[in-house]
């Protein structure tokens, strides 16, 4: 399955791309899309555990299942106002 | 209906077009962007957003304030790209018969956008560098559950 992967802010500086294209088995959760993110870029590791994620839009939980041709947001922690 | 805008927010249209013949108080908060962060000149501050996600979350605040307390209307708008200091980075318009529900209302939003909107701040210190503002992890971030 393939995803179109959005980096913002922190992940985005850190990832040096602001988007990205991940191919992925059938199936696979978003915990494995966040495994297969951070062997691409390392730079994110340290991000990791305060990045929230979004498919199309709508957050979702580790565990879930993705779905082909998403768009996957990485969402560092916010601070608008 | 909100809006993000990338140039100066018109505060004086926004709370002009709030104004009822049914409402007795019309609130506009302004968040203006600070030269000072922790002992340290800011130059500047810089805003990104996830743009379609923070327009429904932003438009869902709207939504929640009018059902949560005894308003008539809510506008959000949240400016992107660089503000200098001093300019609104984010201006809440409530209207209501009454002024005490307008003032919960607007620190509810204001609350709530801080926590749940996708949206970034970048301070630019005087000297060069520049840091993202820590924030708040947003549900479904292991730090945030």
């Amino acid at each position: 399955m393939q995803l179109n992967v959005l980096f913002f802010a922190q992940a985005r500086e850190r990832a040096g791309v602001a988007n990205a294209t991940l191919s992925l088995p059938e199936g696979s959760c978003v915990r494995d899309a966040l495994d297969a993110i951070a062997r691409e870029h390392p730079a994110l590791a340290s991000l990791r555990s305060h990045l929230a994620v979004a498919q199309d839009g709508v957050l979702v939980r580790a565990a879930d299942p993705l779905r082909e041709g998403a768009e996957l947001a990485l969402l560092p922690p916010v601070s608008g106002g | 209906m909100p809006s993000l805008t990338h140039g100066p927010l018109d505060v004086a249209a926004m709370t002009d077009a709030l104004r009822r013949e049914d409402c007795g108080a019309v609130l506009t908060f302004l968040g203006t962007t600070r030269d000072h962060h922790e002992g340290r000149r800011v130059a500047r501050l810089a805003y990104e957003a996830y743009e379609p996600m923070a327009l429904r979350e932003l438009q869902a605040l709207e939504r929640e304030a009018a059902g949560r307390f005894e308003i008539a209307a809510c506008v959000i708008a949240h400016r992107l790209g660089e503000v200098p200091p001093a300019e609104a980075s984010v201006v809440v318009v409530v209207a209501s018969a009454h002024r005490g529900p307008a003032f919960d209302a607007c620190r509810w939003v204001m609350d709530e956008l801080k926590r749940r909107v996708p949206i970034w701040k970048k301070e630019h210190f005087e000297g060069g560098d520049a840091e993202w503002v820590r924030g708040t992890p947003l549900p479904g971030a292991p730090e945030g559950e």
